[in-house]
């Protein structure tokens, strides 16, 4: 249907480019509606087809519950009832939170390395952002493999580097509690490269002028970084918080592929994502909809909140 | 002034050793992962560590062949990427140069419609997405995977932001020798936008080898996986018993982006940062 209706559209463009602009084109008199719906008319269809329909399905969905044959009743908001009561969901969005305000801690992180990197005269500097970039760009489910060695509670080198200084380290992916905080620092340190990167590019903007003009002054290099440095790069911290937060929010790969399915933890560190992925994988897709549509609001609330908050500690130039 | 840069020199020796160690840490899982698919099993789980292949074993690469549809895998890693690569460079660049320069009307509704989905978590239209793809038969094929991604809202508007930045002297001069839209297009918009460009291709090339959610939704049979869902149900809910094998797989998939980050790394960081600034 949709793409009959992309034909007849590419068709009808040359007849409409000819047509006159009926005075409701703008500067110069000039409307390009045939010629924009060329340009437009293929991405919009598969937009709307794939992405707009599905989140209005997606909703009407979330009403309904779904039987083993993929047929569906209507059930009003049970889904959300049940949702409110479901204490495992309750579960994954704290971990979820808990997970997002760990990756944030990379933030601080990365503008500390930012800063070491664009220190002038500094050499290879190329050199360390290829190799702080490396992590972000290793697929997750493949780097994983590794970091479940390094963890591993029998054999893993961290456990062997804290046995040197006397420390029994716990199985890490497998122990309730900590397994979310041995996720997200792996997640820090794929993060890690993608903020230093975008933040080193803000500091970039600052003009150096005023570094020496501080110097002049006699300012020392930390009075430099906290009165010059972070206050002019605020719009890039408040553009990488962003950033993590919808990032850690949708928190999947390296939880399937550091963990696994089996796990004894999986089920006390899943994320909201995660406990999706598992409704959907048992035919739940009513429920797994209604999850969906929290995880959306919950997205919207925070990101939103963090839009709100930059009015106190952004500071556009 | 020779004090200063004396005091300058003294301060970035902590910046490089700070650094050093920081960049051992980012890249060590790589290289240890590196050692160790070239090793034994009893070299992974020996304690203590150890950091060299007992006995070199470079078939543990071979083995990859006879566990895992590997080639299989690595094609439709390479199909849907190509695809959604190609697709979201034509696609993307003539929406985005509509947006930023052509008059048409509800310009600004359709923009904001595209916009809104950047703000939407996939989780919300996965299902359905799901169900259109089995509607069309397309569930365990290349084009099944790629489809939805051919399309983005964040390509469409990051070339709009970059057409926007381009000085518009140029159509103008073309427009009144008698150049259509296409033509002004094609001839003159889209090789100042190579930057941009090269950034979308590059953070879709990225995406789309890593994506995992949507392939292991739509993909259920170990053939028609690309190789981030392969790994992944490769070692997601079983033991393991021979990591060398494993860990093999896993460099080989990972191999063919880390090789084209580290001929063009330049380029890379580039891109992501522009695609980040947008």
């Amino acid at each position: 249907m949709t793409s009959s209706a992309v034909r007849e559209a590419d068709v009808a463009a040359p007849a409409a480019a000819s047509a006159p602009p009926a005075g409701r084109g703008r500067r110069r008199g000039r409307s390009d509606l045939g010629w924009a719906l060329v340009f437009v008319l293929p991405l919009f269809a598969g937009i709307a087809l794939f992405y707009l329909w599905p989140i209005v399905r997606n909703l009407w969905f979330s009403f309904t519950e779904w039987g083993p044959f993929g047929d569906s009743e209507w059930v009003g908001l049970d889904n959300y009832i049940e949702l409110a009561g479901d204490a495992t969901m309750g579960r994954a969005i704290l971990n979820t939170l808990g997970y997002t305000a760990m990756l944030l801690c990379g933030v601080p992180l990365a503008i500390y390395f930012a800063s070491l990197l664009n220190r002038p005269g500094l050499r290879f500097a190329n050199l360390f952002r290829t190799a702080f970039f490396l992590p972000y760009v290793a697929m997750p489910a493949a780097i994983s493999m590794v970091w479940r060695i390094i963890y591993n509670g029998d054999f893993g080198i961290l456990n062997y580097a804290l046995s040197l200084i006397g420390i029994d380290g716990p199985s890490w992916l497998s122990t309730e509690g900590v397994a979310l905080v041995a996720v997200a620092l792996v997640g820090i340190w794929i993060s890690l490269g993608f903020n230093l990167i975008i933040l080193s590019a803000g500091m970039k903007g600052i003009p150096v002028e005023l570094y020496e003009a501080a110097s002049l002054d006699g300012a020392t290099r930390w009075k430099q970084f906290t009165t010059i440095t972070v206050p002019l790069l605020t719009p890039s911290i408040f553009f990488v918080s962003v950033m993590t937060v919808i990032a850690g929010f949708q928190v999947f790969d390296l939880l399937y592929a550091l963990m696994g399915t089996q796990n004894p933890a999986i089920d006390k560190t899943q994320s909201v994502v995660y406990y999706f992925f598992t409704n959907i994988k048992t035919g739940d897709n009513g429920y797994a909809a209604a999850i969906g549509v929290v995880i959306l609001l919950l997205v919207g609330i925070f990101t939103l909140l963090q839009f709100r908050l930059q009015k106190k500690w952004v500071t556009y130039v | 002034m020779s004090k200063r840069r004396v005091g300058a020199r003294e301060s970035n020796t902590i910046a490089y050793v700070v650094l050093t160690v920081g960049s051992v840490v980012m890249i060590f899982p790589f290289a240890w992962q590196l050692i160790m698919s070239l090793g034994t099993n009893a070299d992974v789980i020996s304690v203590p560590p150890s950091f060299w292949p007992s006995e070199f074993k470079p078939e543990n690469y071979l083995n990859v062949f006879d566990r895992v549809p590997f080639l299989s895998q690595f094609w439709v890693s390479v199909g849907i990427t190509v695809i959604r690569t190609v697709g979201q460079l034509v696609l993307c660049s003539m929406a985005g140069y509509a947006f930023a320069r052509m008059y048409f009307p509800f310009k600004g509704v359709v923009l904001a419609l595209i916009l809104a989905i950047l703000m939407v978590p996939p989780q919300v239209y996965l299902l359905p997405q799901y169900q259109i793809i089995q509607g069309l038969g397309w569930l365990n094929t290349v084009i099944g995977i790629a489809a939805p991604g051919i399309f983005s809202a964040f390509g469409t508007f990051m070339m709009r932001q970059f057409f926007m930045g381009l000085p518009p002297e140029l159509e103008e001069a073309a427009r009144l020798d008698g150049a259509n839209q296409f033509q002004i297009f094609w001839k003159i918009m889209l090789p100042l936008a190579k930057p941009g460009l090269s950034a979308l291709a590059i953070i879709t090339v990225l995406w789309s080898w890593n994506d995992l959610l949507w392939p292991l939704i739509v993909a259920t049979s170990a053939e028609s996986m690309p190789l981030s869902a392969g790994i992944a149900t490769l070692t997601s809910g079983r033991t393991i018993t021979d990591y060398p094998m494993l860990l093999a797989a896993a460099m080989m998939a990972m191999a063919p982006v880390l090789i084209l980050f580290l001929i063009m790394q330049r380029r890379v960081i580039d891109g992501v940062a522009f695609s980040g600034l947008k």
